[in-house]
């Protein structure tokens, strides 16, 4: 069994049975760099890959109006949630999308490879958390749903068992403003030094921040959620620059940010604080608008 | 090293014997089917030198599993063109120097001609977008996205002018 | 005259000639794919080297066992410093780099043992398989620790790579204004895309070998591989594989020797190709410098006097660092009178990453010093930027800081002016249609438009053309003409900067030929030199032209005696021969089956080297160019976009203006890589983003639009009237982008006080 490529999700996971230790490839984008660069040994012989680029039932999406749920299949890529119709449906899903490595990587590069990947720089992935996304799993045991949020279990750890694949992402669809927002030094292609997003709900007054390359994983922000949501002018679509202030302080304080080659602690958290500032003031422009 | 597959590029089918399962498309074109226009310079997918087509969709081949790009028709530089006659996107970039060490050129080549195809008359704002993935040490991009505006100009004149004539 | 306006000038002369932008005779293989870098040689059964390095700063070896590597299936040879039959160490200007690691690693990615296998992953095994015992030291990083004497010697040569001072003047002079500053330049990777890479072919016998490698000097190349191989030069014989681009980092040997070893031992082909990982390790960066400056001035801003400190880390191996630092210390004084001076120049030998040549040579972290001192000195006098630069500019006949009189056209004020005089965007702040990806972050939506703070920066800067301190740095070409075909031969190392097709146009323009052939590029031929020090234009193309020139008079003989007038009287008009009374005979007739045959050297005139007090005329000639930067800053969030270059450039006579355009282009973008995002980050020792995923290259959505003047007033000692092109665009744009982001502070209110490149976000937003 070298590489296998299944033609329907029964098959793949029939396979992922047969060789828990089978590597899943989808794009490939983070997979092969593992591999180019020899942090993942691949043996001469008996390499088994399982190739879930192709099965339909991964790679296209579904839209439950009745529910309010877009299903998104693991293998869908950035470019296509980057453009309509997903782009309307997931704004800050898309935004995030754009920003994902290069044209290049998001014609190749898939949401559930990102999930997989479980990068703390992963940037689909605080879009995800803020909209509460559940992450369904399938084995030949049979199938899970998690809550992203514990999906994520740390840098570059999932709750994905051996033999286990991620089948799709379903994502509560939201009635209000939403938004996602990445530092980086490079005006393009460029890993995330911070991100941020904030998806907030008309009808239930909710407003979630999640943050990104600030912590082993994505981080929601409670009481910055709270301040806001109870701060903001929901009628009027406005927000004090003070309450913009202090919510963004607190999503900052939340964060837990390392000094890496890349920035330092102080910079992460100070860029948390004007990004959440700035998202909550585009969400709620109030006159402006 | 038993792997044993068929990659379909520019065309023709080539079978590959012999191979590890850790190389790449770009190793494999490359090192196993001779087809070199396609250029390494990072193996991470962060300077778009090896852009070829697979399935139509623009990929660095350096991050795609060769042996696992049986099932889709894979397009390199060497496919772009018949009778060596360069297109018209090769052309431009010779005339506007867009070409100094030529080591991206290939990998922009296929990049514009993605871009054009797409979005025939595209803005400066969208060329410099879909271009970002393709890095170039030497000319600047000036010329570059001359080039591509000077492709986009001249399709649209002759569309307008009713075809080839 | 505008790029635009040479061009018009240009169609209305023969095509293909000087100063018209002929196609280069490689672009359309380099479009289709068919031309062969040095990356695209061997194929079936050449076998692959590889190599092993070390992973730490400073280490003693203790024992290298290489048995395990031999029990993989498919190694072919495994070699260490044991197996090095010449010399053992290699440099360009002291040979103090080992072949091999025998003794002592000096930095990380320091060669220790190759090896030959069937297959890249068979050779990455077999590396792995080598063990190495290493005792690990103390690394030595700190330049200051050398300089006060307190660090252990890490070389048996030494930690002072070299120490030079410059006195010139009253030194002691006291002016009304002083301004002074410490300013910093972190380490530039050259990161060309090309990667290094080698094919070996042993000749049969092993008596000898042909190594076709991407390299900047051939023949200096050969020099030191036949040393360490034990061979006599004319026993290896270079040819240039393709050059993906090479910006300094390929002047210095890096797997040449390697290459020839493996090839050697086995008697077959063997091909070396660094990654892009190894690529950071295995060649020379720009060396990271502390400059310290304090400018004197009177009240209405003219300079007195300039005290200066330069500290440059060469890492662990001279390469050219003494050469870097006299081209630093020479350019204290940018392109500004200074009647007076005293500088000191430290280049030291650390265990970081050797540094050595990069495009600008030394002379971009004194240029980043200098201008960040003429703002100051502009703000402390209270005269605008541009106005003081004007009143300090040197001109023709003015005496150097060296003591050396500038003899070179010096268009200094032309420059500035016109640069100046190029229009500003006329795009509002994020662009006309609000455009996320005009705003700094771009994609990264982290700005809107009443974010950020628009500023202008101005860099204005002098660069030395050719090699330096007495280096005869000459270049030979050949030209043979029949039947209308001339066939040009030299050693010029074609980069991509397009001297290939300048030769063609010199021929034309010389000869009166329409069709020119190129010969291979090889060491069948004398020494062309380096290409670097934007010196090939000047050095080769004087060469070239004057083979060219040889085999006219060749021609002209030839046909004075066959039709009875004098040589002295013809002339090539067009693309005949003429004699300005009737005679006029096509070129190709006039040729027809003969041959004429001219090799020629060119040398530029002799330089010294400095006294022991900096003095002694050490340059050969100058270039300037001035910048102005435009720059959309995000003050809260650090980020930047660079929205327009305008730049007037010096060239001398624009021989081939869309090149030129080609260099002012790129080099505008290396010099804005160094200002916002370039840096080589080493963390005791070790290198911490030896990648392009996190050392950033600027893409086109970060690189501006750039608006171009050339200044041509043609340069007399220069054989074509060119000046060399390729440096000065990348040194004063870097200093200009940093003013622009100063200058966006300032109208925000903040502390504008950045003293070191790349700016990072921390720096702009003033965290620690």
């Amino acid at each position: 069994m070298p590489v296998v490529f299944p033609s329907s999700l029964a098959e793949a996971v029939a396979a992922a049975g047969e060789r828990p230790d089978a590597m899943v490839l989808a794009g490939g984008t983070d997979l092969m760099v593992e591999i180019n660069e020899r942090r993942r040994s691949v043996p001469w012989d008996d390499g088994a890959v399982i190739a879930v680029g192709q099965v339909p039932e991964l790679t296209s999406w579904t839209l439950d109006p009745s529910a309010a749920t877009l299903t998104i299949g693991a293998a869908v890529r950035w470019a296509d949630i980057e453009r309509e119709p997903l782009c309307s449906t997931v704004p800050a899903l898309a935004q995030a999308a754009r920003t994902v490595g290069s044209p290049q990587i998001r014609d190749a590069g898939t949401v559930g490879g990102n999930l997989a990947t479980c990068s703390p720089a992963g940037d689909g992935l605080p879009v995800l958390a803020a909209y509460d996304a559940i992450v369904h799993l399938v084995s030949a045991n049979g199938r899970r749903s998690l809550p992203v949020h514990d999906f994520m279990v740390g840098v570059k750890q999932t709750a994905l068992a051996p033999g286990e694949l991620i089948e799709s992402v379903s994502i509560p669809l939201l009635d209000g403003w939403q938004g996602y927002s990445k530092v980086g030094v490079r005006n393009a292609m460029v890993i995330a030094t911070a991100s941020a997003c904030i998806a907030t709900d008309l009808p239930s007054g909710s407003i979630r921040i999640a943050l990104g390359s600030v912590g082993p994983t994505v981080i929601r922000c409670a009481d910055a959620e709270a301040l806001a949501s109870s701060g903001v002018d929901w009628s009027g679509r406005s927000i004090d620059a003070d309450v913009a202030d202090r919510a963004g302080a607190l999503a900052a304080s939340a964060s837990r940010p390392i000094t890496d080659h890349r920035s330092t602690a102080d910079y992460r958290r100070h860029a948390v604080s004007v990004m959440v500032r700035r998202l909550l003031i585009r969400a709620f422009p109030g006159a402006a608008s | 090293m038993s792997e044993i597959y068929t990659l379909h590029v520019n065309g023709e089918d080539h079978e590959v014997r012999d191979s590890w399962i850790g190389e790449n498309l770009l190793y494999v074109l490359r090192e196993r089917l001779g087809l070199k226009a396609a250029k390494g310079a990072c193996e991470q997918g962060e300077c778009g030198s090896c852009s070829v087509q697979l399935g139509g969709r623009l990929v660095c081949s350096c991050l795609v599993m060769a042996a696992a790009a049986v099932d889709e028709p894979i397009v390199t530089v060497e496919g772009l063109a018949g009778d060596d006659v360069p297109t018209d996107v090769q052309t431009a970039f010779v005339e506007t120097g867009a070409v100094q060490c030529g080591f991206c050129t290939p990998g922009l080549i296929l990049a514009a001609h993605h871009l054009l195809d797409d979005t025939p008359e595209p803005s400066e704002s969208e060329i410099r977008e879909a271009l970002s993935g393709n890095v170039c040490r030497c000319t600047g991009y000036g010329r570059i996205i001359e080039a591509v505006q000077r492709v986009s100009v001249a399709r649209s004149d002759r569309s307008s002018n009713g075809g080839d004539a | 005259m505008t790029v635009t306006d040479v061009a018009e000038t240009a169609a209305r002369v023969r095509h293909g000639v000087l100063g018209t932008s002929p196609l280069r005779p490689d672009g359309i293989a380099k479009v289709q794919g068919t031309f062969e870098f040095s990356s695209d040689l061997g194929g079936d059964g050449v076998v692959w080297g590889a190599t092993l390095r070390s992973p730490h700063p400073y280490a003693r070896i203790v024992g290298i066992d290489v048995s395990a590597a031999w029990q993989i299936a498919g190694v072919e040879a495994v070699i260490t410093a044991d197996d090095v039959p010449g010399a053992m160490h290699y440099g360009l200007i002291e040979r103090d780099q080992p072949v091999f690691a025998s003794e002592y690693v000096r930095y990380v990615g320091e060669p220790v043992a190759a090896v030959a296998a069937d297959h890249p992953e068979t050779c990455r095994r077999a590396l792995s398989a080598i063990q190495v015992e290493y005792e690990v030291l103390e690394p030595v990083l700190d330049a200051e620790r050398i300089i006060a004497g307190d660090a252990p010697p890490i070389h048996p040569a030494g930690n002072m790579l070299r120490f030079q001072r410059i006195e010139h003047g009253d030194i002691d002079v006291e002016a009304d204004v002083t301004v002074e500053g410490t300013y910093q330049i972190g380490m530039q990777d050259q990161a060309f895309l090309g990667l290094e890479a080698a094919l070996a072919i042993p000749d049969a016998g092993g008596g000898g070998v042909e190594l076709h490698v991407a390299t900047q000097w051939l023949h200096e190349d050969r020099t030191q591989i036949a040393a360490c191989l034990g061979l006599a030069d004319d026993r290896v014989r270079l040819v240039l594989g393709g050059v993906g681009g090479a910006f300094g980092a390929r002047e210095d040997i890096s797997l040449q020797v390697h290459t020839c070893l493996l090839a050697l031992r086995l008697g077959r082909p063997v091909r070396m190709h660094y990654t892009r990982a190894e690529s950071f390790l295995g060649h020379v960066h720009r060396h990271p410098a502390t400059v310290w400056m304090r400018h004197h001035a009177t009240h209405d801003g003219a300079i007195v006097k300039i005290e200066a400190r330069f500290v440059f880390d060469g890492g662990a191996y001279a390469s050219t660092s003494a050469a870097v630092l006299l081209n630093a210390i020479t350019h204290t004084q940018g392109p500004y009178r200074c009647p007076n001076a005293v500088v000191d120049g430290y280049a030291v030998r650390t265990n970081h990453l050797p540094c050595g040549a990069m495009r600008g040579f030394g002379v971009v972290q004194a240029c980043f010093a200098h201008e960040s001192q003429m703002d100051k000195l502009a703000a402390a006098c209270g005269i605008d930027p541009v106005e003081l630069r004007l009143r300090n500019v040197i001109h023709t006949g003015d005496t150097l800081i060296t003591g050396q009189i500038m003899d070179s056209v010096a268009p200094i004020e032309q420059c500035i002016r016109e640069t100046v005089a190029l229009p500003f965007p006329d795009e509002p702040v994020g662009g006309h249609d609000g455009d996320v990806m005009r705003l700094p972050g771009g994609a990264g939506r982290t700005a809107d438009a009443s974010h950020i703070v628009r500023g202008i920066g101005y860099g204005v800067s002098m660069k030395n053309l050719m090699y330096s301190e007495g280096f005869d740095d000459y270049s030979t070409a050949r030209c043979r003409l029949q039947d209308g075909v001339a066939t040009l031969k030299f050693a010029t190392s074609e980069v991509g900067q397009g001297f290939v097709t300048l030769a063609g146009q010199i021929a034309r323009s010389v000869i009166g030929v329409d069709e020119v052939v190129l010969d291979r590029i090889d060491t069948e031929v004398g020494s062309a030199g380096s290409t670097s020090a934007s010196r090939q234009t000047w050095m080769s193309g004087g060469a070239v032209d004057a083979a060219c020139r040889a085999v006219r008079d060749q021609l002209f003989a030839h046909v004075a005696a066959e039709h009875g007038v004098d040589a002295a009287v013809l002339e090539i008009d067009g693309t005949d021969v003429v004699d300005g009374a009737g005679l006029r005979i096509p070129v190709i007739a006039a040729s027809a089956g003969t041959v004429f045959d001219a090799t020629e050297e060119y040398h530029h005139r002799p330089t010294e080297e400095l006294d022991e007090f900096g003095q002694g005329d050490c340059h050969t000639a100058f270039a300037f160019v001035a910048h102005r930067a435009v720059v959309d800053v995000d003050v809260d969030l650090g980020l930047v976009k660079v929205v327009q270059v305008a730049t007037a450039q010096d060239v001398g006579r624009a021989l081939n203006p869309l090149s030129v355009r080609g260099q002012i282009e790129g080099g505008i973008a290396q010099g804005l890589g160094l200002a916002v995002m370039e840096e080589i980050v080493q963390i005791d020792g070790s290198i911490r983003n030896a990648s392009f995923t996190d050392y950033l290259l600027p893409t086109m959505l970060d690189m501006p639009t750039v608006l171009a003047t050339l200044v041509e007033e043609p340069e007399p000692l220069a054989p074509l009237g060119a000046k060399g092109v390729g440096e000065p665009p990348c040194i004063s744009v870097t200093p200009a982008i940093v003013a622009a982001i100063r200058d966006a502070l300032r109208q925000a209110g903040r502390n504008a006080d950045i003293d070191r490149v790349p700016v990072r976000p921390i720096d702009i937003v003033g965290l620690p």
